[in-house]
């Protein structure tokens, strides 16, 4: 194993603060056409604490794996400062490091492999990279494989093509903890493997978490596999955070109507208790160009001027932990259901 | 006899075998029986690569005809499907059963305006006139409530959102008013908020056509929202059929229950997961014995030398498992 990563700030520090964060695409826009942006990321900011799982939810296209490959420095943002145990990402802290720190796994694990390479090769490769010496790398590699519940006799010298979804899923994980790093982010990292792999991988996560000391960051657009693994949650909605708190907090007394659609919107479990209305109607909005004000107010059905007018900032719904921006939260904001603004004095 | 007629089930699958054959071969689909009567939504319900889409395919013969070994029976209102030519496979296809997709752009053309196609479909399946088509399309866009429906009969696919291409796909799907509807995976890409309207969606529109839907998903709550019947497959075969409550709250197989078990759904943080040891097994060869053997806990000698026998409960409850022979009395 690589050397630990030493604890800089002690416990009370932030293993990530993302502060600001924006990443706009230019899309379209020829010779005569004016470029226009997607905002797919448009001013995120959250913390994960040391040791903490922080779930991201949101639908297709919100910006949860922009956000995912920003953190990981694998594309340019165009604002926003990243703090890692402390430390300022590209100043007091180099990419180099960071890139050790933390670690991606991708949900779809074929194209992540090199399929060149075999399964003990690819796990090596990392620890290699970062110093190790070829024998030491590849017995690192038959240890993680053990610890991911693959027999090394069996895969250590199979190529990913040889081997099934979950098991390279597995492959993806243990190659990720090769470099002995401090925060995982798992992108759909168990999307597209069937229920009942998911929940071997769910239970092997667990597990690690445990034994490495290891913070995750958990995207994914299941609800119950989030609720499952997490700590707190984060719910986006176009490129940016409409919710966020502990996850029962927010499961229990979802405060901003997207939120509270999202979880109403979970199939039944229960044949007597199927869903009788939508609990919301319509597509989310082109990311383009998206509504002014509350990005939520053309589906919302709490929508009054405000929320067309006036962007809502995250606010604490009940303590400090979960907070929503929604302007029915958000003491004297001029919608009607707002709290009085004496309110949040007192 | 019309009372006959009414309870006959309208798709009669008997032990269909599919075989692809070609640089590997792969058995896909193992002696699949399967009954639907009329206005029944009968779920499809496995793990991928379990063979749901082949059988569906089979029912529309849509399966490459070079590579693939189709054996057993599939009888859709009375007709044999698997003996139609070419002219009565076309008038089949639309009017007797239609099909709708995960992927709107499998049954959508790009280069034509959503009414346009409906229209065509609507020209050539029933012999009408244009007027009547386009007047039928816009029928159908209005009954799949797409917003400004006049406006989109002019749209083209690539100008809608996933919903609303999921819902073009649905109108044209059930323009010709087919007595079958297949549907394979039409919400699995779709996000949480739309997907339930779409589900919502063919609910109603099944009851108020009185249509027989398979449903094929590997999604246990959709299963849910939407089926009256559910069969569980299993390396290209069914290992339990019964009512989806049957199914949520007593299955039988010991597949079924480890994939109930084994749900992330209300368990709790912290908790290990109950899992299926193993993962399902290659289809390179016909099963000779029970395929879930090697990773059932109840798996004994005998599962391991032949077929396990499809035992049945009750009627339209029927569990392909050693244990179930025990269940019930010797007759
Ligand atoms: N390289 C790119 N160029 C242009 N637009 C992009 C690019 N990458 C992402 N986007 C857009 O940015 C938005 C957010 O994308 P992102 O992939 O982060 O969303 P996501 O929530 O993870 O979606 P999914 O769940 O479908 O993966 C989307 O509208 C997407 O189309
Ligand atoms: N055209 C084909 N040629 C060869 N193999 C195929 C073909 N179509 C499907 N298969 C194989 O048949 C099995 C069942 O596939 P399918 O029915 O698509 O599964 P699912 O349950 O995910 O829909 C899989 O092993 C698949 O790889
Ligand atoms: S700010 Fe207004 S539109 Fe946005 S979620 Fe709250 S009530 Fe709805
Ligand atoms: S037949 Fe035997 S191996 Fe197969 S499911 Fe039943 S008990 Fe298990
Ligand atoms: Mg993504
Ligand atoms: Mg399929």
């Amino acid at each position: 194993m690589l050397e630990p990563i030493e604890d800089l700030g002690g416990a009370a520090q932030p293993l990530l603060e993302v502060k600001g964060l924006v990443k706009h695409f230019p899309v379209g826009g020829g010779l005569f056409a004016k470029t226009k942006v997607v905002q797919a990321v448009d001013d995120v900011s959250f913390t994960v604490a040391k040791g903490e799982t922080v779930g991201i939810v949101g639908e297709s296209g919100c910006g949860k794996s922009t956000t995912a490959r920003l953190l990981m420095q694998l594309m340019p943002r165009n604002e926003g400062e990243i703090i890692f145990d402390g430390q300022l990402v590209g100043e007091s802290m180099s990419l180099r490091d960071l890139r050790r720190a933390m670690q991606m796994v991708f949900q779809d694990s074929y194209a992540s492999l090199n399929p060149r390479l075999t399964i003990e090769e690819s796990i090596a490769f990392g620890p290699k990279v970062h110093g190790m010496a070829d024998g030491a790398a590849r017995t690192l590699a038959r240890d993680l494989l053990t610890k991911v519940g693959l027999k090394p006799e069996t895969f250590a010298n199979r190529y990913p093509h040889e081997v099934s979804g979950g098991q390279r899923q597995r492959v993806n994980i243990a190659r990720a903890l090769a470099l002995n790093p401090r925060l995982v982010i798992l992108d759909e990292a168990v999307s597209a493997l069937d229920k009942s792999v998911e929940a071997q991988v769910l239970n092997l996560l667990v597990d690690l978490k445990r034994e490495f000391g290891l913070t995750y960051l958990f995207i994914s657009h299941d609800l119950n596999v989030v609720r499952y693994i997490s700590d707190r949650v984060l719910v986006m909605y176009l490129g940016q955070v409409v919710e966020l708190g502990p996850v029962d907090e927010v499961w229990d007394g979802p405060a901003h109507p997207y939120t509270q659609a999202l979880l109403a919107a979970m199939p039944a479990s229960d044949p007597d208790q199927r869903t009788e209305v939508p609990p919301i109607t319509g597509d989310p909005p082109n990311p383009i160009d998206p509504p002014s004000g509350c990005r939520f107010h053309t589906r919302c059905g709490f929508c009054e001027d405000v929320c067309i007018s006036t962007v809502p900032r995250l606010s604490m719904v009940a303590d400090g932990a979960h907070q929503a921006a929604c302007h029915m939260v958000i003491p004297g904001s001029g919608h009607t259901r707002a709290p009085a603004a004496s309110e949040a004095a007192a | 006899m019309s009372l006959a007629s009414d309870t006959a089930p309208l798709v009669e699958i008997d032990n269909l075998t599919i075989r692809f054959t070609g640089e590997r071969t792969v058995h896909a689909v193992n002696g699949v029986s399967l009954a639907l009567p009329k206005g029944q939504v009968l779920g499809l319900l496995g793990e991928s690569g379990s063979g749901k889409s082949v059988t569906l395919r089979a029912l529309m013969r849509l399966l490459p005809k070079k590579r693939t070994q189709i054996s057993g029976t599939v009888r859709v209102a009375g007709q044999d499907v698997l003996a139609l030519d070419d002219d009565a496979l076309s008038a089949f296809r639309g009017r007797t059963v239609s099909m709708i997709f995960q992927e709107p752009a499998l049954a959508l053309d790009p280069v034509y305006t959503i009414g346009d196609q409906i229209t065509e479909s609507v020209v050539r399946h029933e012999g009408a006139s244009h007027a009547t088509g386009r007047a039928r399309a816009l029928e159908m866009l209005e009954l799949v409530r797409i917003p400004s429906a006049k406006r989109r009969l002019d749209a083209y696919p690539h100008e809608m959102s996933g919903g609303m291409r999921q819902r073009a796909m649905i109108a044209l799907a059930l323009a010709c008013r087919p007595q079958v509807l297949l549907a394979d995976e039409p919400t699995t890409a779709l996000d949480a908020t739309v997907q339930i309207q779409i589900l919502l969606l063919l609910r109603e529109l099944q009851r108020e056509m009185g249509m027989s839907v398979i449903f094929v998903t590997h999604d246990i709550g959709v299963a849910i929202e939407i089926c009256d019947k559910v069969a569980v497959m299993y390396a290209g075969q069914i290992v339990e059929t019964g009512s989806l409550r049957d199914i949520v709250r007593d299955a039988r197989h010991p597949y079924p229950r480890g994939l109930l078990a084994s749900t992330v759904h209300g368990a709790k943080r912290g908790q290990r997961l109950e899992t299926i040891p193993g993962t399902p097994p290659s289809l390179s060869e016909a099963p000779s014995a029970c395929s879930f053997a090697p990773r059932c806990t109840f798996a004994r000698q005998v599962c391991r030398e032949r077929l396990p026998p499809a035992v049945e409960l009750s009627p339209g409850r029927v569990v392909r498992c050693v244990l179930a022979q025990e269940t019930v009395p010797v007759t």
